[in-house]
């Protein structure tokens, strides 16, 4: 990790596969939906709606795994002081406050057919929604910090309001365990699923397309606040003539 | 209830929010990177 400490030598490698991530994540993200769309058979309880289930899944997954990544790189920041730390912070936060709201809307959109309602107060779904207000926290809190002129990314403040709002991640994961819920329950483990193989099979290719395309957004974001960096530090030393 | 009419807002909607967060970003880049190249290259 400290090899990549020099934003000239991160650079050189995340150049050429930001492009790679980015283009294969698509790839990846067409064949998954048309699979899913096309190809995988209807539940036999839900009908055709499940299918909303190939990009609600992977929106979920990377809402939760973008604040996993801040709470990662706020943990760099504080303890290791790691240059690029806090750039990738803040680099996270807007992707992941995306995939959050795409993950309450299409399971909104999903909950209509499925449950006969838009909305409901329960833990998973309002545990979700507090992960969208932090997001938002936490990009109006980097945006007003004061390291940012200096190092491109977020304060110490600010990682350490990531830390703190890590403490909704097993709130979210476990809510369907810990309190009734319309949400259905984990229906995927680490060495089990209770979803047949004809339909997991493209969920596969959409979670792993969309993490190839966020990590592709993610560096694009990373290169630009490096840019601007270097666009600062430029100006600075022409106004000091 | 027919159930496409939400498949499709659903994807529609995503693919929205991926189409315009991938050309929020690369346009960001390129810009900064361009940017950044034209005054570094005045030294």
């Amino acid at each position: 990790m400290h090899a990549l400490a020099n934003p000239r030598r991160f650079l050189s490698i995340a150049v050429p596969v930001t492009t790679w991530f980015f283009w294969g994540g698509i790839a990846l993200i067409l064949l998954g939906c048309w699979a899913g769309l096309f190809v995988a058979p209807a539940d036999y309880l839900q009908g055709e709606s499940f299918r909303i289930l190939y990009i609600h899944v992977p929106a979920a997954w990377l809402g939760m795994g973008g604040w996993s990544g801040l709470t990662a790189a706020a943990i760099a920041q504080l303890v290791w002081r790691h240059p690029l730390a806090a750039v990738a912070g803040r680099a996270t936060a807007v992707p992941g406050a995306v995939f959050t709201a795409i993950c309450l809307a299409s399971g909104s959109i999903w909950g209509r057919p499925t449950w006969g309602t838009w909305w409901e107060w329960d833990g998973r779904m309002t545990s979700m929604l507090l992960l969208l207000f932090l997001y938002l926290g936490y990009i109006a809190l980097g945006r007003s910090s004061a390291d940012r002129a200096e190092t491109g990314g977020v304060s110490r403040v600010t990682a350490i309001y990531a830390l703190v709002g890590a403490l909704n991640l097993p709130v979210i994961h476990y809510s369907v365990v810990w309190w009734n819920s319309l949400h259905q329950g984990r229906s995927i483990t680490l060495t089990s699923s209770s979803i047949d193989s004809s339909m997991l099979w493209p969920l596969g290719l959409t979670v792993l397309g969309f993490t190839f395309w966020f990590v592709a957004i993610v560096l694009l974001r990373m290169r630009a606040i490096l840019a601007e960096n270097r666009i600062e530090a430029r100006l600075r030393r022409m106004s000091r003539g | 209830m027919n159930p496409w009419p939400f498949v499709i807002a659903a994807y529609g909607l995503t693919a929205l929010a991926t189409v315009a967060t991938s050309l929020w970003a690369w346009r960001g880049a390129a810009r900064a990177e361009a940017r950044a190249a034209q005054l570094l290259s005045r030294d």
